[in-house]
């Protein structure tokens, strides 16, 4: 079966995240203040598997063989 | 004694590696395209900078992923002698040849200077030839150099004398100005548990002749051909 997989990929808590403070200080020149902003990456991949326990479980040998680095990284998948 | 230089897709220090270790410290060097692998047997094998698959994912995540990665993890294994430097260090974090990684910048630029680094540790075969303390000027170009590490991997690294190098100013102070990437304790280089990988940030191989400034970064390369001559050939036997 065909499945959906969404993976999202994040700095873990109290991991500094240039990117984000950057983005932050250029939406508050624009006239948008924000208390937070945090950035993550999402990968939307289609693959076939058994069923959607299947697909979760690939998706998170993906996530720990290349997609994400534990040392910083967090991550979270939805099947569709 | 022979040393590898490994080239992948958008290695841009490869050749100036390879000049430094064959014309100016005259070892015989081969380079190595990564697909072909590492088919004689290598004394020390270099990952050198540039950017490897076009920093796509994070810097160094995909090289190290390759088939010839997988060789020079047994090398390593064997006690063969593994120096990353810059795209190379990052390959081998991604790699797991070292522990923590290599990330953006704290101010999120790519820099390309001179800096100062304060040699930490003079017992690995990269950095025998140094001084305790003696600070050293070589160049870093990167934006993805801040070394990041879990509390206790820091501490561990600290407590076995695997920092090699800190960032620091001129006069050997690690201070928050002289850190400028913001790596944790102003770490600029890191070596493996066993110490025979060494991964850093700056480019010695751009300071290792007159003509470019400093030479400081050439006693790298020897203290690398100095510890292979009194130890041996290790690493791949085939």
């Amino acid at each position: 079966m065909k499945f959906d997989v969404i993976i999202t990929i994040g700095l873990k808590e109290g991991m500094l995240d240039p990117e984000a403070r950057a983005i932050q200080h250029a939406l508050a020149n624009l006239g948008f203040p924000t208390e937070s902003l945090r950035t993550a990456r999402l990968y939307r991949i289609t693959l076939d598997a058994e069923d959607a326990a299947a697909a979760e479980r690939e998706a998170g040998q993906m996530c720990e063989r290349l997609l994400a680095n534990p040392v910083i990284h967090h991550y979270t998948i939805e099947v569709e | 004694m022979r040393f590898a230089v490994v080239q992948f897709g958008g290695s841009n220090c490869d050749r100036d590696t390879y000049h430094v270790l064959s014309d100016v410290c005259g070892v015989d060097t081969d380079l190595v395209w990564y697909k072909d692998g590492l088919k004689r047997p290598y004394d020390a094998v270099v990952l050198p900078g540039g950017f490897s698959y076009g920093d796509y994912l994070r810097a160094g995540a995909i090289a190290a992923r390759t088939a010839i990665m997988a060789e020079l993890i047994r090398h390593a294994k064997n006690g063969g002698l593994v120096l990353g430097i810059c795209n190379g260090a990052q390959i081998g974090s991604e790699a797991g040849l070292i522990p923590g990684t290599f990330t953006l910048n704290a101010y999120p630029k790519f820099i390309s200077r001179h800096v100062h680094l304060r040699v930490e540790n003079t017992t690995s075969p990269f950095t025998a030839l140094y001084r305790e303390g003696e600070v050293i000027r070589v160049p870093i170009a990167h934006k993805e150099g801040r070394y990041v590490a879990p509390d206790d991997v820091i501490a561990r690294l600290n407590h076995e004398g695997r920092v090699a190098f800190r960032f620091c100013d001129e006069y050997g102070n690690t201070t928050p100005e002289s850190n400028p990437n913001g790596s944790a304790e102003n770490i600029a280089g890191v070596l493996s548990e066993a110490g025979n990988v060494l991964a850093m940030m700056p480019h010695p191989e751009r300071a290792s002749e007159p003509l470019l400034g400093s030479e400081d970064g050439v006693k790298i390369f020897n203290s690398m051909i100095a510890y292979i001559e009194e130890h041996g050939s290790q690493g791949i036997t085939q």
